[in-house]
């Protein structure tokens, strides 16, 4: 770790400002993977802002849309168990839960959720190509060891996947992310936010240089009556999506009146399409309904030596969920299918 | 008489300076101007340095010097200087000798900097040059290069396996019912909490006390010593608390031997700290391919027992383990065939981890046997009792003692096993299926010398000296309540020194023999100091011994008494006072019996069950019952056994689902260095779990019957998992780490 400069801003005008104008200067937050990159040699910032404080005496607010704002600067444990969120979008309180670790959890914060990086094994090592850490240099998940890896939306130069939790369930809900830069304020719709990596894999997501996620805001409708999140993963908590469900569902009857998927673990990105929502309207909310829309999600999808077993996995995840969602209380801690 | 300590469930005495941060480790000794050393790694598999270009780095304020093999300080001349005990056949690394990268992260440089934080960042700026040679490390690629390993010291602990006996191909191919199958096993890392570190004291003509995290403090002194032409006497190796060893730390490590050479160099105290990515830059369970071959008769007796393991090894040492062997010394067959051979990669060279052999051996060993059983249509424990053996079929020799019937019935009647449905994907419940496994295990009885002094000191106190670790076992606790019973001397006045070289001899601790090492010298001990206070005691003016001899006394919390009429006693204090106060002093060396030992097989055994559960759609897996019945002999302490039986079923259970250094041949690298992506179990994971301990009286193995718990619980819990995974859902996956998508039905 390099020396460098730290600052502590005291205001979100205030952090912008201290950014802007440095090219290696960054925001830190709960630091729970910055710091990682730093120790491990792969990131170099001169000046540190620690946005840590800012407006997280109003960690969750109900807004007068009827929808709620998350503090980009609240923990996800603040979130996590903020009544608001386990009463009216359970979805995003279990997603939360079943990420990281509890220690983890309490330090690292909503914004700094969304721009985690992802945790291939060829981009934390300076050894290997990566066109994320080096552009140009290479893919070595390509060729390599690829079981944790995209099947979904990937290039020839990256496969790598991104490993939240919280924004597979965000991107169910379709919130909007409220930022600021040096440019001013601005709205990005989540389906707008992370990037596929196409040419560019070293940029995760849109925001512009010096600008800083300031809340998250979610819509009126929760889900909270049928909603499920279903994690699959080597061990039964720390560990990575290999795939991974957020359904939220609307039911009138035995009939899906709305419905919101969303895939982790899969893509560079919280892989969601639409069409996939809409074929389950006015569809009986069935293993064969979801099925269908399974495929729908999964069209085009591709493997890899390692990972081809993420396609049908990521079918009976898809299934499985829509069913767990018509029963929430079926769901166990960690995300975990239904007994 | 009061209770005896052994045999008594008592807590680990140093816990609680270990839950409040209270006992020091390596890496926390504080010292005065203390420099902090920081390892540069090999960044390729293999080749050769160019040039180190350490001008920026040493430009950084408060770099003090940075040690390269270029401008390290001169070294022991002979390649035997740098073997420690444990040192397999070949040629030891020595870090900092010459240009030669032999594995990827291989230490090429060491930063000694004023504080931690600069000689990490000036690590990161030392610039070197390759010039990359062609490496190998993926086994399959380099078969054709398995040979026999070479023999040395070592080789006495892992003899390679029997020659045949019978005609093994004719038995194999004629066998009604056979079984044969592959194994693999990804290479492992130990990982121990507690980082390697080494914090040296260096003090004027080149005397030096290092705290060292090790599994030896003499072996580490002598290695020290040797390396860098140093009389023993000035290198003293103290490590009283140890985070976890699992066999990492038997041998020691290149931070202990860079710390040093800094120390030395620079002349002043110097720590070095290895971070968790470092940790996997030394040994590591090899990497293995195992093949068997097992046929049984139309009774479900095994005829036919063939077992070949290829192992990894690096290109300078012949790291080998028993891995082929123990099928023949759990059941009887009239025609075997092992075989065990190294295939050299360009890797660090392997090192023993916990059961290291035997839990690579029996995983292959007793899924085999299950799958065996399912060919025969035997429910899979009859079959293990059908080829019961009552004496050892490899040596013919009869075992000190073998309670593995117990273990098997009390197991299985504790576990409910008589409710398994026996075809497989049979029980359900809810969206799971359930399934029940169980294996079997073994591991050898050990015993190295050990010398214990024991001193009675003036105010009635027993000290008691060894320099053995307690690697979190509970040694320290253990020797306590034994030397209490053989002095007759209660634990509160008993103060155990450990962990320090300079103390009387003892060999590393590993290889679950520890207990029994030292266990037996201070029964032994114990009972000469008894004889002196005695002696001493009836000669006391008007003792009321004066005429009785040893047997008619016994030993209780710091009196003699009569045993006829107890309250004819003398106390240690008069015993004392009658010795001018001067402390008394026994010290002896205890080994084995060799003599009466060579007629007999030494062994502890296991039976382990499991339950699993595993997901109808999804083939996620749960262990959700886990129990291990043992035969360990005398238990010392059943809670501190207790434990290590806990962590080594879970290090089982963990090694089947979990573990796996993932080698990327292209980059010659292990990809998963840390802690997020090297999985070991959580505690979501942990089921719930059991163990019992059946009572197996062995006076022939050593004074106290201890056959040693460190790693039998472990060896059978791999397969034990496996086979219920198998009972879940017909599917019988040999390859370690077993993930759930290889469960998903198509």
């Amino acid at each position: 770790m390099n020396p460098f400069e730290y600052t502590r801003a005291g205001s979100i005008p205030e952090a912008v400002v201290a950014v802007s104008g440095e090219p290696n200067a960054c925001f830190v937050a709960g630091g729970t993977n910055l710091i990682d990159l730093w120790k491990y040699d792969l990131t170099h910032p001169d000046r540190l802002v620690d946005v840590n404080g800012l407006n997280t005496d109003k960690p969750v607010t109900e807004r007068p849309d009827g929808g709620v704002r998350l503090s980009a600067f609240a923990t996800n444990a603040t979130t996590a168990w903020h009544p608001i969120i386990e009463t009216r979008y359970p979805l995003l309180s279990k997603a939360i839960g079943a990420g990281a670790s509890g220690q983890i959890r309490n330090m690292a914060t909503n914004g700094g959720n969304l721009l985690q990086r992802t945790r291939c094994y060829y981009f934390y090592e300076p050894q290997a190509p990566c066109n994320k850490r080096t552009p140009g240099s290479g893919c070595g998940a390509l060729t390599g060891y690829n079981r944790i890896h995209a099947i979904l939306g990937q290039s020839d130069s990256c496969i790598a996947v991104f490993p939240s939790d919280m924004c597979v369930a965000l991107a169910a809900l379709k919130v909007v992310v409220q930022v600021s830069g040096p440019q001013g304020d601005r709205v990005i719709p989540f389906s707008e936010f992370h990037r596929l990596p196409g040419d560019h894999p070293e940029q995760d997501n849109t925001l512009q240089p010096g600008e800083l996620i300031t809340a998250i805001d979610l819509p009126e409708e929760g889900f909270a009556q049928n909603y499920s999140y279903l994690k699959l993963r080597d061990r039964h908590s720390y560990a990575f999506a290999l795939v991974s469900v957020a359904t939220g569902l609307i039911l009138e009857g035995d009939r899906i009146q709305e419905a919101r998927i969303a895939l982790g673990g899969v893509a560079h990105k919280p892989w969601r399409i639409p069409e996939a929502e809409g074929f389950l309207i006015g569809k009986p909310a069935t293993r064969e309904s979801f099925a269908g829309a399974a495929d729908i999600l999964l069209e085009g999808a591709k493997g890899y030596a390692h990972n081809s077993f993420k396609i049908d996995l990521a079918k009976r995840a898809i299934i499985r969920n829509g069913l767990m969602a018509l029963s929430p209380d079926t769901q166990l801690p960690g995300a975990r299918p239904s007994a | 008489m009061s209770q005896p300590s052994i045999g008594q469930p008592i807590s680990r005495l140093e816990g609680p300076l270990k839950v409040t941060g209270a006992a020091p480790y390596a890496a926390e000794y504080p010292l005065p101007h203390l420099l902090y050393a920081y390892v540069v790694n090999s960044a390729i598999p293999k080749g050769v340095i160019q040039a180190i270009d350490t001008d920026a780095a040493k430009a950084l304020p408060g770099v003090v010097e940075i040690l390269t093999h270029t401008n390290r300080p001169a070294l022991a001349a002979f390649d035997f200087q740098f073997a420690d005990l444990d040192a397999p056949p070949g040629t030891v690394f020595k870090p900092l000798y010459d240009a030669q990268v032999r594995y990827n992260g291989q230490p090429v440089a060491v930063v000694v900097a004023e504080d931690f934080e600069t000689a990490r960042y000036a690590a990161t700026l030392v610039r070197i040059r390759y010039e990359a040679e062609a490496f190998e490390t993926n086994i399959d690629d380099q078969m054709q290069q398995a040979r026999n390993a070479k023999k040395g010291l070592a080789t006495t602990f892992k003899p390679p396996p029997p020659k045949p006996t019978g005609h093994f191909e004719q038995a194999f191919a004629e066998a009604p019912f056979k079984v044969q199958a592959e194994y693999r096993h990804l290479a492992e890392h130990h990982n121990p909490l507690e980082l390697f570190a080494t914090t040296v004291q260096y003090e004027a003509g080149d005397r030096l006390t290092i705290y060292d995290k090790t599994q030896g403090t003499i072996n580490n002194q002598v290695f020290i010593a040797n390396a860098f032409g140093l009389p023993f006497k000035k290198v003293q190796v103290l490590a009283p608390y140890v985070g976890g060893g699992f066999g990492a730390g038997l041998r020691p490590q290149y931070q202990l031997f860079l710390a040093v050479m800094a120390a030395l160099h620079l002349k002043r105290n110097v720590r070095l700290t290895l971070d968790r990515k470092q940790m996997f830059t030394f040994g590591h369970r090899p990497q293995c391919i195992q093949q068997l071959q097992f046929g049984a008769d139309d009774s479900g007796k095994v005829t036919a027992l063939g077992h070949q393991a290829l192992t990894e090894t690096s290109r300078y040492e012949d790291y080998t383990e028993g891995i082929a062997a123990w099928s023949h010394k759990l059941y009887p067959a009239d025609h075997t065939k092992f075989k065990a051979q190294v295939v050299p990669l360009d890797v660090a060279t392997p090192l023993d981890m916990r059961a290291p052999g035997g839990v690579t051996g029996l995983h292959a060993i007793e899924c085999t046997m299950d799958a065996l059983s399912y060919e025969l249509g035997i429910d899979p424990l009859e079959l293990r009792l059908r080829n019961y053996a009552e004496t050892d079929p490899a040596s013919g020799k009869p075992f000190t003692s073998k309670a593995l019937r117990d273990c098997y019935l009390q197991g299985a009647e504790a576990f409910g096993w008589n409710e398994r449905h026996p075809a497989p994907r049979s029980m359900k419940r809810g969206h799971k299926w359930v399934g029940y496994g169980m294996a079997t295990g073994i591991w050898d009885a050990f015993q190295f010398p050990a010398r214990v002094e024991m001193v009675l000191r003036p105010g009635g106190t027993l000290l008691v000296t060894n320099a053995t670790t307690d690697i979190g076992t509970g040694t320290l606790t253990v020797m306590t309540q034994m030397a209490a019973d053989a002095v007759g001397i209660s634990m509160q006045a008993i103060e155990v020194q450990y962990g320090d070289s300079k103390k009387p001899f003892s060999m590393f601790q590993g290889g679950s023999a520890m207990t029994a090492s030292v266990g037996a010298a201070i029964a032994k001990v114990g009972r000469k100091l008894q004889e002196i206070l005695f002696g001493k005691a009836s000669r006391i003016k008007g003792s009321p011994l004066a005429k009785a001899t040893f047997d008619d006394v016994y030993f209780e919390n710091g009196w003699i008494r009569l045993r006829q009429f107890p309250e004819q006693a003398v106390s240690f204090a008069q015993i004392l006072a009658s010795n001018e106060n001067k402390p008394i002093a026994v010290k002896k060396l205890v080994g084995p019996d060799a003599l009466k030992l060579r007629k007999y097989t030494k062994a502890s055994h296991s039976a382990a069950f499991a339950e699993v559960e595993v997901d109808e759609e999804l083939g996620t897996i749960t262990v959700t019952r886990a129990l291990t019945a043992i035969a360990a002999g005398k238990i010392i302490n059943p809670k501190t056994a207790g434990s290590q039986i806990y962590g080594a079923m879970l290090w089982g259970i963990s090694k089947a689902l979990h573990e796996g250094s993932v080698m990327d041949s292209q980059l010659g690298k292990y990809l998963n260095d840390n802690y997020a992506e090297y999985h070991i179990q959580t505690h979501a994971d942990v089921p719930q779990m059991e163990v019992l301990f059946v009572d197996e009286p062995d006076p022939l193995i050593n004074e106290l019957g201890i056959k040693g718990v460190g790693e039998v619980g472990m060896v059978a819990m791999p397969a034990a998992i496996a086979n219920a995974l198998y009972h879940a859902t017909g599917k019988r996956i040999t390859n370690l780490p077993i993930h759930f998508d290889q469960l998903l039905e198509p």
